[in-house]
């Protein structure tokens, strides 16, 4: 057990001790969602704000539900409907929650190293939720999670994540996540979208998508980020599915037992078949029932206080 | 609470470790709970068992065996982690939280608690709030192996297996051949 960080930023300065405290500590946490009564009082008392400068569905709302389940008060902040519209800078707005007494910052926002910021001129705690191109930790996290429930061990694991990788914050997150932990990390993609840079972070590139799911244990598909991408980098969605798209017929170039995974929403048709989407070797919707209980436990994680661990009981 | 076991000397303090009870002491003191738990209890069909993490859920197992045993019937046993029920959590960081376990209903049974050290009673308050998300049971007993003092709470064993006066800067080691190898409860002074 090891885990005395304020913040969680990134993935990048966790160690493999790190990783795997959160990955234990969500397992608790995960059979409180299957309870009758899926709630604990441990942020009893504290106050979580949701500061999503960025668009977001599905990671706000595992971050809200997951601050519910362990009882503390939410405050949801989105940029649309906000005073940054007038022009206040997100120092201010944050400062300005913090005064409210907000103990826990959950943040979203499209310029890399938001979090980072907050986490210098705050006395909260501050949650990465996704910073621009940069990372998305707890996505790694419940990806990482998943695949150890999964698979038992991720160590020696041949994992593939394919797609746009360039503009995506979850590919990085879950490199670093998964080369700390021992696997072997593929990534394929358009040329455009998967530069030979990556080999840096110790992965294999490939821009062959049979070469690159060869014998893999478990594929992680990413959207295409339209979003993040400022001219076009491929000729089009269809020429897309054709080259890279995960279909009946390339499925079966993994390992007999791999799974699919894919962090949503999915693009049906663009990077995965409704036919391997919808099968028994996509664990999806496992992976959004994790997020909630890896969310869970980075909350409660953080909310730690600064003395010792062990207490008498 | 549990932690590391220790030689005969504590390797952090050097302060002499002093057992208190060795593995055929713990086995005949559990025999015995076992015996108490059932004069206590008629209605054996409605005893069920829960371990607190970590300690008590091996002492829960064998209780359970013991009690199977004596009652000609198996008796049901479930593990219970009481950290995300603290009341101390604001202040100490945050604690390494354990499987909760309970594969059965404990809405009209008897539960007996099984813990291995009963100190302030803030873990006993924390594990009725914890058992009250999978149930009402119609009574709650507490077993212990060792009672240490100090309590904090308006809360008492029902069964103890060695009452041992301490003081506070003392610690007590209990040691469990299924996690350590060995059979040992033992004081040390920090």
């Amino acid at each position: 057990m090891s885990w005395n960080r304020k913040h969680l930023l990134d993935i990048e300065s966790l160690s493999a001790d790190e990783i795997n405290t959160v990955l234990d500590t969500a397992t608790a946490f995960k059979a409180v969602g299957e309870r009758a009564i899926k709630k604990v009082p441990a942020l009893r008392g504290k106050t979580v704000a949701n500061l999503f400068v960025e668009p977001s569905t599905r990671t706000r709302i595992s971050f809200e539900l997951a601050a519910l389940r362990l009882t503390a008060d939410v405050i949801q902040f989105t940029a649309e409907a906000s005073s940054l519209k007038k022009g206040e800078t997100l120092k201010d707005t944050a400062r300005n929650l913090e005064a409210l007494n907000t103990d826990i910052f959950i943040v979203r926002h499209r310029a890399a190293g938001a979090p980072h910021f907050l986490s210098r001129v705050l006395n909260a705690s501050v949650i990465n939720a996704g910073d621009g191109a940069h990372e998305h930790p707890t996505q790694a996290l419940l990806d990482a999670f998943t695949i150890r429930e999964k698979k038992g061990c991720i160590a020696g694991l041949h994992v593939t994540i394919l797609g746009d990788i360039l503009y995506s914050r979850v590919a990085r997150s879950n490199i670093w996540c998964l080369t700390k932990l021992g696997a072997h990390v593929t990534l394929a993609g358009p040329s455009t979208l998967v530069p030979r840079v990556f080999e840096q972070f110790g992965c294999r590139v490939t821009h062959n998508i049979e070469d690159a799911i060869e014998g893999a244990d478990v594929v992680n598909l990413l959207r295409i980020q339209h979003e993040r991408q400022r001219k076009a980098l491929f000729p089009g969605t269809a020429e897309y599915a054709n080259l890279f798209g995960l279909n009946r017929t390339r499925l079966e170039r993994t390992k007999p037992d791999a799974i699919i995974m894919h962090p949503g929403p999915i693009n049906r048709g663009v990077e995965i078949d409704s036919e391997v989407a919808d099968s028994g070797r996509s664990v999806i919707l496992e992976q959004v029932t994790n997020g909630l209980a890896v969310r869970m436990a980075v909350l409660f994680l953080v909310n730690g206080g600064q003395g010792p661990q062990e207490v008498a009981a | 609470m549990i932690s590391k076991c220790l030689n005969a000397l504590d390797p952090r303090t050097g302060s002499p470790e002093v057992v208190i009870l060795d593995e055929p002491a713990i086995d005949r003191t559990l025999t015995r709970i076992a015996h108490e738990i059932s004069e206590r209890n008629a209605d054996s069909e409605g005893v069920v068992l829960i371990g607190i993490q970590r300690g008590g859920v091996r002492l829960a197992e064998r209780l359970s065996q013991l009690l199977s045993g004596l009652w000609h019937h198996p008796v049901a046993v479930g593990s219970l982690d009481i950290n995300m029920h603290r009341d101390d959590l604001h202040t100490q960081l945050a604690p390494e939280v354990h499987e909760t376990r309970i594969p059965f209903d404990i809405t009209d049974k008897t539960v007996v608690l099984v813990d291995d050290v009963l100190f302030s009673g803030r873990t006993v308050r924390a594990a009725l709030d914890a058992m009250n998300d999978f149930g009402r049971p119609s009574r709650v007993q507490v077993a212990v192996l060792v009672d240490r003092g100090h309590r904090e709470l308006p809360i008492k064993a029902d069964f103890v297996g060695k009452n041992v006066p301490t003081a506070l800067n003392e610690r007590v080691h209990v040691c469990l051949r299924e996690e350590n190898g060995s059979d040992r409860v033992s004081v040390v002074r920090a």
